[in-house]
């Protein structure tokens, strides 16, 4: 029996996409220790060594000749690509076996032009104007998915800031400031500036005890008015310093009118009911952190990259049905789907197979009983995007919002704006929805496409009203419905990784898995990237020994 | 200069104006012609009824018609099934999943479970009259 998922709460803090589910007075707390205490918890950390910011050891070398041996690779997206790639440069005959007439798998980028039919047969023509894109799979890059970046360098791709933290984008929740959105800038500010005056309140009162000494207890205070941007007497009130924080009333400017007014800080009770400061640790969280990345001009830019690489050795249209191993190699049929009458099967003597499990589970496959349990144990995370192209880029023009991400409650759950292109006139395509394994990203996920896209520019009025009179038109990936991989990524609970990982991850007599499935960064392109090289030193290093 | 390109930029107006009905009109068409529909707000399901539940969640890959798809790999088709004969099978792939198949254990409770399985063993050629409880999916899980 499979484990079943949220059991634990270990892995759900670090599950990279799950950004506003379920949070608790327990997140609240984590969240202050965030803010305030990572800066001295990293110092503490990198003095002692234990803040490395990658598992990238640099360029793999496979030293040593592996005398013709061939490889089977079998999945052209990024994980394929790696392996094929690199194990053709340490001498091995390899072939990569691709379902799709397209190199890149999940790294993907849908512009006008380019039409996408999901399973269950609906077509979607995709009406962007030329330059404008949605990227329906990844679309960020952490600065330290170093492997990732690393590969970036080699091949070329030219990169560009993403913007995880606009402080000029919206927190929104239905529920809270009768539905109107608030700038992030203005709540963090007010949290940050209450949570200061009430911690500056209990110290000054005596009541942290010995807590903290007398003479930590001035720092403190200091570093409170500092944080918190309190006026002299600790309050968080509408002063001038409070508002080159949170925004002023009016700004200051040129002239006769240029003195500045300041705003006025809304209630702490008000904003913590809001519920809108759990929202702050999607800028907070390690995955999410500055300096982010995208490829110029697409995600795809990246997986055409590796495809220009090692593109002449892809056989396309390709459909795994059947893995066979003996003591000499490994036997894989598939068929043409564009000729699928025919079964056509490759020898190997190694395969490096990073078919998605959900696909994988299905197919006939000679490994041992515990692989194959991990294989069909490991659930695939329901996911939605929505790109919804616009006649003018209303969000820079009205609402002065350059990139970045608003968040809601509002089944969307979030709203991305393009970063790049700014400042432009004429038409923009932002991301409507992105829903990650939510009970919503099921709900869109069930719907035909022109309702996704209808519902997304329905409920994305409620934060940026001009939708109604811009919109033009929109693609809607649900990744359930996507024939390549039936879902989005593997979905690892606890107890799931301890009863199933390692054996998903050995080699099996002459195959080896790789993919992000197979890495503790699930969703992520440099998981599938450090899981395709550690897939290969161990094949390499095998190989060398018979 | 300003002089004129006004008349054109009324002209473009125009041509806005009636794109912008052309729009709303689609929009609203398919949102009339889904009619309402349920949303859950965390990661729970809130939908209650058999039909609902089918409709907003099973949908998503076995299909309007529960045929089932084929891309990669297969999502198979509900449809006249003969594996919902025994119940306990549809009950223990919904709440703990398997292989392509999500566990939905964790975003159901036992009645909603109870009440999915319940219509697709009665709808789309399915015509198996004994009904689950909630306590039956209660025992899948242990």
């Amino acid at each position: 029996m499979r484990a079943s998922r949220r059991t634990g709460g270990g892995l759900k803090n670090t599950r990279m996409q799950d950004e506003t589910a379920g949070v608790t007075r327990r997140d609240l707390l984590s969240l202050i220790g965030a803010m305030a205490g990572s800066a001295a918890m990293y110092h503490a950390m990198t003095s002692l060594g234990f803040a490395a910011e990658s598992r990238y050891q640099g360029p793999i070398k496979l030293g040593g000749d592996p005398k013709g041996a061939s490889v089977l690779v079998l999945g052209a997206g990024l994980a394929g690509m790696t392996a094929a790639l690199e194990l053709r440069n340490a001498g091995y005959q390899v072939q990569v076996l691709e379902f799709n007439k397209r190199a890149g798998g999940r790294n993907w980028t849908i512009r006008g032009g380019d039409s996408f039919t999901e399973l269950g047969g609906a077509t979607q023509n995709c009406d962007f104007q030329p330059g404008l894109y949605l990227n329906p799979g990844p679309w960020r890059i952490p600065y330290h998915h170093r492997a990732l970046l690393d590969y970036c360098k080699r091949l070329n791709v030219v990169l560009e800031p993403f913007n995880q933290l606009n402080h000029n984008a919206y927190l929104h929740s239905v529920s809270a400031f009768g539905g109107a959105p608030q700038r992030i800038r203005a709540v963090r500010a007010d949290f940050q500036g209450h949570v200061s005056e009430l911690l500056a309140k209990a110290t000054r009162q005596g009541k942290l005890g010995e807590a903290v000494t007398k003479e930590d207890q001035e720092i403190l205070l200091q570093a409170l008015r500092f944080w918190g941007a309190l006026d002299r007497d600790y309050q968080y009130s509408a002063s001038l310093d409070a508002s080159a924080v949170r925004g002023f009333a009016a700004p200051p400017g040129g002239g006769l009118a240029a003195l500045p007014v300041p705003s006025e800080p809304v209630g702490l009770s008000d904003i913590l009911k809001s519920g809108l400061w759990r929202h702050l640790r999607n800028f907070a969280q390690y995955n999410f952190q500055t300096t982010m990345f995208q490829p110029v001009g697409g995600m795809d830019a990246i997986g055409k990259a590796f495809a220009k690489e090692v593109g002449d050795i892809i056989r396309f249209n390709a459909k795994v049905t059947k893995i066979k191993q003996g003591d000499r190699g490994v036997t894989v049929s598939y068929i043409d789907t564009t000729n699928p009458s025919i079964q056509n099967s490759v020898t190997a003597d190694w395969c490096v197979c990073t078919i998605p499990l959900s696909i994988l589970s299905q197919i006939p496959l000679d490994v041992g009983s515990a692989m194959q349990a991990a294989i069909e144990a490991l659930p695939y995370a329901a996911s939605v995007k929505i790109g919804l192209q616009f006649k003018r880029r209303f969000w820079e023009e009205d609402d002065a919002i350059y990139g970045g991400i608003s968040y809601t409650d509002l089944p969307i759950r979030q709203i991305a704006y393009p970063n790049s292109g700014y400042n432009r006139s004429g038409r923009g395509v932002l991301l409507g929805a992105y829903m990650f394994d939510t009970a919503n990203a099921y709900e869109f996920t069930a719907m035909p496409p022109a309702e996704r896209v209808a519902r997304a520019v329905e409920f994305g009025a409620a934060i940026h009203p001009q939708y109604k009179s811009e919109f033009e038109n929109g693609v809607a990936v649900a990744w359930h419905r996507v024939p390549f991989t039936l879902g989005c990524s593997g979905e690892w609970s606890e107890e799931g990784r301890k009863q199933h990982y390692a054996n998903l991850c050995q080699i099996d007599g002459r195959i080896v898995l790789a993919g992000e499935h197979a890495s503790a960064l699930p969703a992520w392109q440099e998981g599938a990237i450090l899981s395709a090289l550690d897939a290969i030193t161990r094949l390499h290093e095998r190989v060398m020994k018979t | 200069m300003m002089q004129r390109s006004r008349p054109y930029r009324r002209v473009f107006l125009l041509a806005l104006a009636s794109a912008v009905l052309v729009q709303e009109t689609f929009a609203q068409a398919t949102l009339a012609q889904e009619g309402q529909r349920t949303f859950s707000s965390g990661y729970r399901f809130v939908e209650m009824s058999g039909e609902e539940l089918y409709n907003n969640v099973c949908r998503g890959c076995h299909m309007s018609d529960a045929g089932g798809a084929t891309g990669a790999g297969s999502y198979p088709s509900l449809a006249a099934n003969s594996n919902l004969e025994s119940p306990g099978y549809p009950i223990t792939l919904v709440v703990h999943g398997r292989r392509a198949m999500p566990p939905f254990g964790g975003m159901m409770s036992d009645a909603q479970v109870a009440a999915v399985v319940n219509y697709v063993r009665t709808h789309f050629g399915n015509n198996y009259r004994d009904m689950v409880t909630a306590q039956d999916v209660s025992e899948a899980r242990r």
